[in-house]
C-alpha cells in the first residue's frame, strides 16, 4: 500500500467557524468594556476577582464532557451537597481552613451518592444527558427544600444560629463571616502582588524550559526563543500603561492582589484533568464518549465509566461552590437559591470559551470563564451608558447565558448532521459530477 | 494436539418456536482459511453469536449442541470470554475510534500502563499509560499486515481500505489468537485492497492461526479458501475441500432449493407489450444501509419484474429513491414523464404507489381504523373521498370502499373501524395493498410483500398482485429477499449487486447463476442490464 499523504488540515476559516462563538465574545468584551467606561484596573481587579470565584466549578464539567456525556448541569447537586456541607460546618462551628476541610469532607461523599444516582439515572437517557441533567438539577431542588426547611431543625437538630428564629427550618440567609470564620479561609492564606506572581511564574517557566532543556537535549534555538518571549512579557509588563492595569501605581488605583492558595487548588485542578486522561480510567472516558458502541466491543463497562465521570464531576462542583462561597465578596449565600444558577452559569462560561457538546480542555474552561464573566461585569454600566437603564444590563445577563447554550446545542445538532451525511453518499457530489458532464 | 482447532458440533439454536439452526456443524483446522458460505438468513451470523457468546443467545435461551476447541468442551458465556479464550473478530462495520490514534485504537482497553502511588492506592484505573510501549507493540501488529504507516496517526483521517488492516492488527496483536472470524471484510474494499488483504490472511493462516472468513463474494473464496462450509436455511449444507469444487457447485449450493417453496399463481395469457413504464438511468439513493449507486433499469407495461439481491446491496433503495423517501440524484421516467425526484407527493400524483418494506413505520397509521388507512393517500393526494366546500370526508363512499377492500383482499377483522395495529402482519399488509390500491395506481412498487407474515398469508399477498397485474395490468416492481417467491411470481428478476443491477435473469434460470448473481461474480450469465 502506497504511503499517506500528510495532510495539513489547519485552515483559518474552519479555526473561525469553529470558536465562532469565542471570537464573537471577544468581539462584545473589547465593545462593552469600552462602552462601559469602566477604569481597566477596576475591570482587571473584578475579572481576577471572579476567575479565581468560579474557576473551579467550571473546571467540574470537564470529565463529563469528554465522556459523551454533554454539560452536566446536575453540578448544581454537588452544590447543594456543598451547601449542606457548610450548614453543618457552621452549625457545628468549626472555623478557618479545618472548617473548609470538613465542609469538603462531608461533601465527598454526599456527592459522590448523589453522582452515583445521577449517573445512573442519566445511563438511562443517553443522548439527552444534558436536558436531562439540567431538569435533574430542578428535582432535586424540590427535594434540598425538604431538607432544609423541614428535615433540618426538626428531625435533625441544629443550633439556634442557622435556624429561624421562633420557627423550624434553616435560616434564608447562612453568613460565614465574622465569628463563623469560614469566609475568606482559603482566599485569605496568603496574598501576593500580580505583579509578584507574574515574575515567579515566569521565571517557573524558565527554570522548567532550561531543565527539560538539558534532560530532554531540545533544541537550543527553541529554548532561546522561549527565553526571549518570557523576557518581552516581563518587559511589557513594565509599560506604564499596562503595568498600571494590575498595580494602580501611576494613577493612584489599586494593586491587584492574588489570593495564592486558591490559584494553586485551581491549578492542581488543571493538572488532575490532564493527568486522568492519561492514566487507564482517562482512556476509558475518551473511549466512552467517542463511541458508545466501540468501546462497548473493546470490553469497557460504558455504563460504570460514565457514573464514574459524573461522580467526580459531582463532586468537584461541591467543592467549587465551596470555594465560591468563602471567596472574597462573597460571604452570604442565600440558602435556597444560591445553588440555582450555578449549572448554567457554568456551562454557558464553559460554551463560551470554545468547548462544545463534546469537547473540552482546560483552557478552555478559564478562557471562557475570563470572557463570560467580563461581560458580567461590564454589562450594567454598558447598558446604563447605552440606553440609560441598567436593568437593560441584568436582562442581558439571562439571556445571554440561556443563548450560549441554546446555540452550542444547535451548532453540536448541525455538525451532528453534517457528519452522519458525510458516512452515506455523498449525492451533492454526484449532482456536481452531473452537471459538468452535461456542460 | 486436536486435529480441529474449533468444533461447533450439532448446533441447534431455536427463537421461540423458529429454528434458526438446525444440527449444524463446522469444524475448523488450524491454519486454515475456512469460508462460510450462506444467502441472509441462512444462520451464519446466529452461528458466529454463539461462537461469541452474545448476550442475545443466552437471554433466548441458549442453544443445543457442543463447542470445543483444541479437543476440550469450552462453555463461552459473554465476548470477552470468547476473547480471552482466543477468539476474534474482525467486524464488517469498522470497531475503531476516529478520535483516537492508530496506537489507541489497537489496544484500546487492553493498555500497558505502569503503577505510581496513586494506582497503588485506588487500583488499576489509576495507572498511567505507556505510550511507547503501545506503540512498539503496535507497530508490529501493523508490520504484521504489512501496511507501512505511523502508528500515531489519528484514524479518523485515514482511508476507508486502512481501517480493514488496523482492525486485523488490533486482532494480531491480541496474544493467544487461535481463531479469527472476517466477516465480509472485502465489502468496502477497493479490488487492490481486496486482493492486498487475501494475501495477510494467507500470511495469518500460515502462521497457524485459523480464519473463519464469511463473505458472498465466491471468488474470493475459490482464490483464498482451503475448506468450505454452507449453510442454507439454517441447516448444513456441505462441508467441501476447495479443490473438490467450483464457484458454479458452490452458487448452486447456496441458493439450491429447485422447485421446493415455489407458489403456484396463475399464468400469464397476455403478452407483455414492449413498452417501457419506468425508465431509471444513473440513479443514486442515500438510503442508510441500502444505498444504490448508480442503478439503470428498464421496467416493460405490464410486466411483474423482481429486485432480488442480499441485504445491504441496494436492492430497497430503488423504490424508496424514486418514491422520494429518501434523497436521491438521477433520472427517472414514467411512461415518458420524467419524475420529480425527492418529492413524494409528486411521485403518487404522477400515479405511482407504494408497499413499503417498513409496514408498521412508514406503511400504516397504528392507531387508525382500518378505512382511514386505506383512503388515507388517496385522501391526501387526488382529493378523493372528500365533499363539498368545505372537503370534509365523505364517511359513506369510504366505508363502501374499505368494506369492498376487505371483501376482495380478504382483511380478517372485526369491522372496518378496528386499528390497524391489532391485525395480524399477513392482514396489515393487505390493508397496505388496498391503500396503494385506493390509488388507482397504474404502477406500482411492492417491497418485500411477505416480510414476517406467515406462509398462508403469503400466498393469498401474492395472488393478489399477480391477480392485479393480470386483471387491471398494474406494472408491478416486486423487491424481495426470498428468491423463490419472485421466482414464482415474477416475468424477469434483475439481481441488485452494490447498488447496481449486475444482471437480469429469467425465473426459470438456475440456481446456479442465481447464486454467482447474487455474489457479484463476473462468471454470472444472463442478460446484461
Amino acid at each position: 500500500m502506497n504511503k499517506l499523504k500528510k495532510e495539513n488540515s489547519f485552515s483559518i476559516s474552519e479555526h473561525l467557524k469553529k470558536y465562532a462563538v469565542t471570537y464573537m465574545f471577544i468581539a462584545m468584551s473589547v465593545f462593552f468594556i469600552v462602552v462601559s467606561g469602566l477604569d481597566m484596573n477596576y475591570v482587571a481587579s473584578q475579572l481576577l476577582l471572579r476567575l479565581n470565584r468560579n474557576a473551579f466549578i467550571v473546571l467540574a464539567l470537564i470529565i463529563p464532557i469528554i465522556a459523551g456525556m454533554g454539560i452536566n448541569f446536575a453540578i448544581t447537586i454537588g452544590a447543594m451537597a456543598a451547601q449542606i456541607g457548610l450548614l453543618l460546618t457552621i452549625n457545628w462551628k468549626v472555623t478557618g481552613v479545618p472548617g473548609i476541610l470538613l465542609a469538603a469532607a462531608i461533601t465527598l461523599p454526599l456527592a459522590s451518592f448523589f453522582g452515583f444516582i445521577i449517573g445512573k439515572l442519566l445511563n438511562k437517557m443517553k443522548g439527552q444527558e444534558t436536558i436531562g441533567s439540567m431538569i435533574l438539577g430542578y428535582f432535586a431542588n424540590g427535594a434540598y427544600q425538604l431538607l432544609f426547611l423541614f428535615i433540618f431543625g426538626n428531625i435533625i437538630p441544629l443550633n439556634d444560629n442557622v435556624t429561624i428564629v421562633g420557627a423550624t427550618g434553616v435560616q434564608n440567609t447562612l453568613n460565614l463571616t465574622g465569628d463563623v470564620g469560614l469566609y475568606m479561609a482559603v482566599d485569605g492564606i496568603w496574598h501576593l502582588s500580580f505583579e509578584i506572581t507574574l515574575y515567579i511564574i515566569l521565571a517557573l517557566i524558565a527554570v522548567y524550559m532550561l531543565v527539560r532543556y538539558f534532560i530532554k537535549k531540545g533544541s537550543t534555538i527553541k529554548l532561546a526563543c522561549g527565553i526571549l518571549a518570557l523576557a518581552v512579557v516581563g518587559g511589557v509588563f513594565q509599560i506604564p500603561v499596562i503595568n498600571d492595569v494590575f498595580t494602580g501605581r501611576y494613577s493612584g488605583g489599586r494593586e491587584i492582589n492574588i489570593p495564592v492558595i486558591t490559584w494553586a487548588v485551581v491549578g492542581i485542578l488543571c493538572l488532575f484533568n490532564a493527568f486522568i486522561m492519561k492514566t487507564r480510567l482517562g482512556q476509558k472516558f475518551r473511549a466512552v464518549g467517542q463511541n458508545r458502541v466501540v468501546a462497548n466491543a473493546a470490553g469497557i463497562d460504558v455504563n460504570r465509566t460514565r457514573i464514574i465521570a459524573i461522580m467526580i464531576s459531582t463532586v468537584l462542583a461541591g467543592w467549587g461552590q465551596i470555594m465560591f462561597m468563602q471567596s472574597d465578596g462573597i460571604g452570604t449565600f442565600q440558602t435556597y437559591a444560591a445553588h440555582e444558577q450555578v449549572g448554567l452559569y457554568a456551562g454557558a462560561a464553559i460554551l463560551v470559551g470554545g468547548a462544545s457538546i463534546d469537547r473540552a480542555t482546560n483552557f478552555q474552561a478559564l478562557i471562557g470563564t475570563f470572557l463570560f464573566h467580563s461581560l458580567f461585569i461590564t454589562a450594567q454600566s454598558a447598558a446604563s451608558n447605552l440606553f440609560g437603564d441598567s436593568a437593560v444590563g441584568e436582562y442581558f445577563r439571562a439571556f445571554l447565558s440561556y443563548g450560549v447554550i441554546a446555540v452550542a446545542l444547535v451548532i453540536y445538532a448541525w455538525r451532528g448532521a453534517q457528519q452522519s451525511k458525510r458516512g452515506g453518499l455523498n449525492l451533492e457530489a454526484i449532482r456536481g459530477e452531473k452537471a459538468m458532464k452535461k456542460l | 494436539m486436536a486435529e480441529y482447532v474449533l468444533e461447533m458440533n450439532g448446533i441447534t439454536k431455536e427463537y421461540g418456536q423458529n429454528a434458526v439452526l438446525k444440527d449444524v456443524t463446522l469444524r475448523v483446522r488450524p491454519g486454515e482459511i475456512h469460508a462460510l458460505l450462506g444467502e441472509n438468513g441462512a444462520g451464519k451470523s446466529t452461528l458466529m453469536n454463539i461462537l461469541f457468546g452474545m448476550p442475545v443467545i443466552h437471554s433466548t435461551g441458549g442453544f443445543k449442541g457442543q463447542v470445543v476447541m483444541d479437543g476440550a468442551n469450552v462453555k463461552i458465556t459473554s465476548p470477552m470470554d470468547a476473547m480471552s479464550k482466543g477468539i476474534g473478530m474482525v467486524h464488517q462495520e469498522f470497531m475503531l475510534i476516529p478520535g483516537f490514534s492508530i496506537t489507541e485504537n489497537i489496544k484500546l482497553n487492553r493498555e500497558i500502563s505502569k503503577s505510581w502511588l496513586a494506582s497503588k492506592m485506588l487500583g488499576r484505573e489509576m495507572e498511567v499509560l505507556d505510550q511507547n510501549k503501545m506503540a512498539a507493540d503496535a507497530k508490529k501488529a501493523l508490520s504484521s499486515v504489512s501496511i507501512g504507516i505511523d502508528e500515531y496517526s489519528l484514524v479518523g483521517g485515514l482511508p476507508v481500505g486502512y481501517m480493514q488492516f488496523i482492525e486485523i492488527a488490533r486482532e494480531i496483536d491480541k496474544a493467544n489468537m487461535k481463531v479469527m472470524v472476517f466477516d465480509e471484510p472485502t465489502a468496502v474494499l477497493t479490488e487492490s485492497e481486496a486482493q492486498q488483504l487475501i494475501g495477510v490472511m494467507k500470511s495469518i493462516a500460515e502462521s497457524g492461526i485459523a480464519i473463519i472468513f464469511i463473505t458472498h463474494r465466491l471468488d474470493e473464496v475459490m482464490q483464498a479458501a482451503d475448506r468450505i462450509t454452507i449453510l442454507r436455511d439454517g441447516k448444513l449444507v456441505t462441508s467441501v475441500d476447495k479443490s473438490q469444487t467450483t464457484a458454479e457447485k458452490l452458487a448452486a449450493l447456496m441458493i439450491g432449493r429447485g422447485e421446493e417453496g415455489m407458489m403456484r399463481v396463475k399464468a400469464r395469457e397476455n403478452e407483455i407489450s414492449d413498452e417501457i413504464a419506468l425508465k431509471v438511468r444513473n440513479l443514486w439513493v442515500d438510503m442508510p444501509g441500502e444505498a444504490v449507486r448508480g442503478i439503470n433499469l428498464d421496467v416493460r407495461k405490464g410486466e411483474i419484474i423482481g429486485i432480488g439481491g442480499l441485504a445491504g446491496q441496494g436492492k430497497i433503495g430503488l423504490p424508496n429513491g424514486v418514491m422520494g423517501l429518501y434523497p436521491a440524484v438521477g433520472e427517472a421516467e414514467l411512461f415518458g414523464q420524467p419524475i420529480k425526484l425527492n418529492d413524494p407527493a409528486s411521485a403518487l400524483r404522477a400515479g405511482m404507489a407504494m408497499v413499503s418494506e417498513d409496514r408498521r413505520g412508514v406503511g400504516l397509521l397504528l392507531d387508525q381504523s382500518i378505512e382511514e388507512n386505506i383512503v388515507f393517500n388517496a385522501m391526501q393526494v387526488h382529493g378523493d373521498y372528500l365533499n363539498g366546500f368545505l372537503r370534509l370526508k365523505n364517511g359513506r363512499a369510504i366505508r363502501k370502499y374499505a368494506e369492498k377492500m376487505i371483501k376482495e383482499l380478504d382483511i380478517r377483522c372485526t369491522s372496518p373501524l378496528q386499528p390497524t395495529g391489532t391485525l395480524s402482519g399477513g392482514n396489515q399488509q393487505k390493508v397496505c395493498v388496498a391503500r396503494a390500491l385506493a390509488l388507482n395506481p397504474k404502477f406500482m412498487f411492492v417491497s418485500e410483500p411477505t416480510r414476517g407474515i406467515d406462509i398462508g398469508a403469503k400466498q393469498l399477498v401474492l395472488d393478489t398482485l399477480v391477480k392485479l397485474n393480470r386483471e387491471q395490468g398494474i406494472t408491478i416492481v416486486m423487491v424481495s429477499s426470498e428468491l423463490q417467491e419472485l421466482r414464482s411470481v415474477c416475468d424477469r428478476i434483475a439481481i441488485v449487486v452494490e447498488g447496481k443491477v449486475s444482471c437480469i435473469l429469467k425465473p426459470d434460470s438456475s440456481d446456479a447463476s442465481f447464486g454467482l448473481a447474487m455474489s457479484g461474480s463476473k462468471l454470472s450469465g444472463g442478460e446484461q442490464a
